[in-house]
């Protein structure tokens, strides 16, 4: 066979400002192309709304009534806390599942072989699972203040917990991508999604005080990030809160604590679901 | 001399596990080309395209599109290039406008330029009138044209087609082998895969067969069909009816030599592959008075070109003696899914 000699082809001159611009860019076709099928099929919204609405229901009327508040306290007050901080670990599953069905379509091998910034499908994925949580969070906001919850705090702490719950929630779409990035199909990340979000959320004050669990659980709720997340709405949004007092570090901190687990969150699954992304060109 | 060619592959290689996709492949394709790559399921062409289009690593050797190589200038080659896979990857709950300016924005369009294009490969693909419809609504048949439409949005200069017409109607197949003849007389480099000899023939400058990984054979479509031989037609007249008439009937038909066969009535003659030449001959053959029985018309499949070629069946079987013969049982072993 002759060889060929092949002159060097020129190469597209790169700037780092442009090269961001269309990072900017393509995040938001992705993000929005994520949230053009809520307009157009708003069903799919159910488990950021339909779902909270049940469990809140469920809880205040059925449950409630049975679980007493160390310190006292109306239940109905204690309870959003802990479903605003559930409604926010429910979208993870979601973003694996809509990143398998991508993978498994052959829709991302598209944007692979297009110009596409490379980090814009992860990014812009959880940018539209955030717009989907801010959606859920409102609708457990209003739900609660039908059932009787309200602030009796300053705006800016509400505002506080109300951004602290949201950056644990986007913190935590990227756990979601790294299962999606690593399963086969989407039963799968619906299955393992419901089977690592079950305990996550019961294993913790969310919806009964740690107080009343045996002796050998009680430290594993309390470091549940789940239960910081829950604490530290309450503490801030001046609900009935009996997690103060509880010795563990993270319900003496609750916001501290939430930083710091959306800080580990996001410092591990961030660049883990990005390298994973590349790895399927192995 | 000087002119880069679009597509280059030296001694490509990649295996998956104890499986070996590619073993040594090489392709060239000079620019404006159309290349057939030809092979039953599992040898390898799947991969080829995926390496091409930089969305899989070869183990080794070489691969360039327009001079650029598909691994250490990855990003320059996705400027150049567009895909169109065996699977109509597309958003369903979009419409089909709205895909095509998604993925024309995602190439770099702006969102001014990405709508004009759209609404032109629209109009251009007969697709007007869906363009508003989600695409989960859509046929088969239309999927696949705004798939290969989204392939084109941002004028690529080379364009991989994996199995464009696999699994379409005889209808919407020919509607595709249009497109596709419009798109190489524009000057478009394309490269498609294909299990089938006639859409090769019909549709390549080149082909290349390849089985276990590699080129077992390449040349025109008409040096190819030279090595397996041509379509042949075999005319059974009804009793009583005459051969001599018949004979002459078939040799107007046909530049070949034509058998005749007195003792059983029955005349056999290459006859050129095209589209109606059934017909032709019956209604000749009507004409001329001649009393039919039955007319069978035989082409040599993909399963004789590769008895021919390789000495073996196309379909995956045993391995006789290890080694490269192993067939990987599906090709999507290096697919995302």
């Amino acid at each position: 066979m002759t060889a060929v000699t092949i002159s060097p082809a020129p190469v597209r001159p790169v700037s780092r400002r442009r090269n961001l611009r269309w990072l900017i860019s393509d995040v938001a076709v992705l993000a929005k192309r994520s949230l053009a099928r809520i307009a157009r099929e708003p069903e799919t919204l159910m488990d950021v709304t339909i779902q909270p609405i049940l469990f809140v229901l469920l809880f205040a009327f059925v449950f409630g009534g049975a679980i007493p508040l160390p310190g006292g306290g109306n239940y109905h007050e204690y309870l959003i806390g802990g479903m605003l901080a559930m409604g926010l670990a429910a979208t993870a599953p979601g973003t694996a599942v809509a990143l398998v069905t991508d993978m498994s379509s052959g829709l991302i091998d598209r944007f692979r072989s297009l110009p596409t910034s490379r980090s814009a499908v992860l990014a812009g994925r959880t940018i539209a699972d955030l717009v989907t949580q801010v959606i859920g969070t409102a609708v457990v906001a209003g739900v609660g203040l039908a059932i009787g919850w309200r602030i009796h705090s300053s705006v800016a702490d509400a505002a506080a917990a109300f951004g602290l719950a949201l950056l644990f929630g986007y913190a935590f779409t990227w756990l979601g991508a790294c299962l999606g990035m690593v399963l086969r199909s989407p039963e799968a990340a619906q299955q393992l999604g419901f089977v690592l979000f079950l305990p996550l959320t019961f294993v913790s004050n969310a919806f009964v005080p740690t107080q009343g669990m045996p002796g050998w659980l009680q430290p594993i709720a309390e470091w549940n990030p789940m239960s910081a997340l829950a604490a530290a709405s309450r503490s801030l949004f001046g609900n009935p809160n009996p997690a103060a007092s509880v010795q563990a570090w993270p319900m003496q901190h609750p916001e501290l604590a939430v930083l710091g687990w959306s800080a580990v969150l996001l410092a591990v699954f961030t660049p883990l679901a990005v390298r994973l992304y590349h790895r399927k060109a192995r | 001399m000087g002119e880069i060619p679009a597509i280059e592959t030296e001694r490509l290689t990649k295996s998956f596990g104890s499986t070996q996709a590619l073993s040594g492949l090489d392709l060239a394709v000079p620019q404006g080309g159309i290349l057939g790559l030809l092979g039953p399921n599992g040898a390898g062409k799947t991969t080829a395209v995926r390496v091409l289009t930089t969305l899989l690593r070869p183990d080794s050797g070489q691969a360039r599109v327009l001079g650029f190589d598909v691994v250490r200038q990855a990003a320059e080659v996705r400027h150049h290039i567009g895909l169109t896979g065996q699977y109509a990857a597309l958003d369903d709950y979009l419409t089909g406008r709205a895909n095509l300016i998604m993925i024309g924005q995602l190439g770099r369009l702006s969102r001014s330029q990405a709508r004009r294009r759209a609404d032109e490969l629209l109009a251009r693909f007969d697709l007007t009138g869906a363009a508003g419809r989600a695409v989960k609504t859509y046929s088969g048949g239309m999927r696949r044209r705004l798939d290969l439409a989204a392939s084109l949005i941002g004028r690529p200069e080379v364009l991989f087609l994996d199995e464009p017409t696999t699994g379409l109607d005889p209808n919407s197949r020919a509607v595709m082998w249009e497109i596709i003849r419009e798109l190489a007389a524009e000057g478009t480099t394309l490269l498609l895969t294909t299990q089938y000899l006639e859409e090769a023939d019909q549709l390549a400058s080149q082909v290349a067969v390849i089985d276990a990984g590699r080129v077992v054979a390449d040349g025109t479509p008409d040096q190819l069909k030279a090595k397996v031989g041509e379509d042949r037609i075999a005319v059974q007249l009804a009793p009583g009816s005459d051969l001599a008439a018949a004979v002459a009937v078939v040799r107007g038909q046909t530049t070949g030599r034509v058998e005749a066969d007195p003792s059983q009535l029955q005349i056999t003659a290459p006859i050129p592959a095209r589209d109606g030449i059934t017909t032709d001959v019956v209604r000749a053959l009507d004409a001329a008075g001649v009393r039919v029985s039955d007319v069978t018309l035989s082409r040599p499949s993909l399963d004789d070109v590769f008895m021919i070629l390789t000495g073996h069946r196309a379909a995956p079987e045993p391995a006789p003696a290890g080694g490269d013969a192993g067939q990987p049982a599906t090709e999507q072993g290096g697919a995302a899914a």
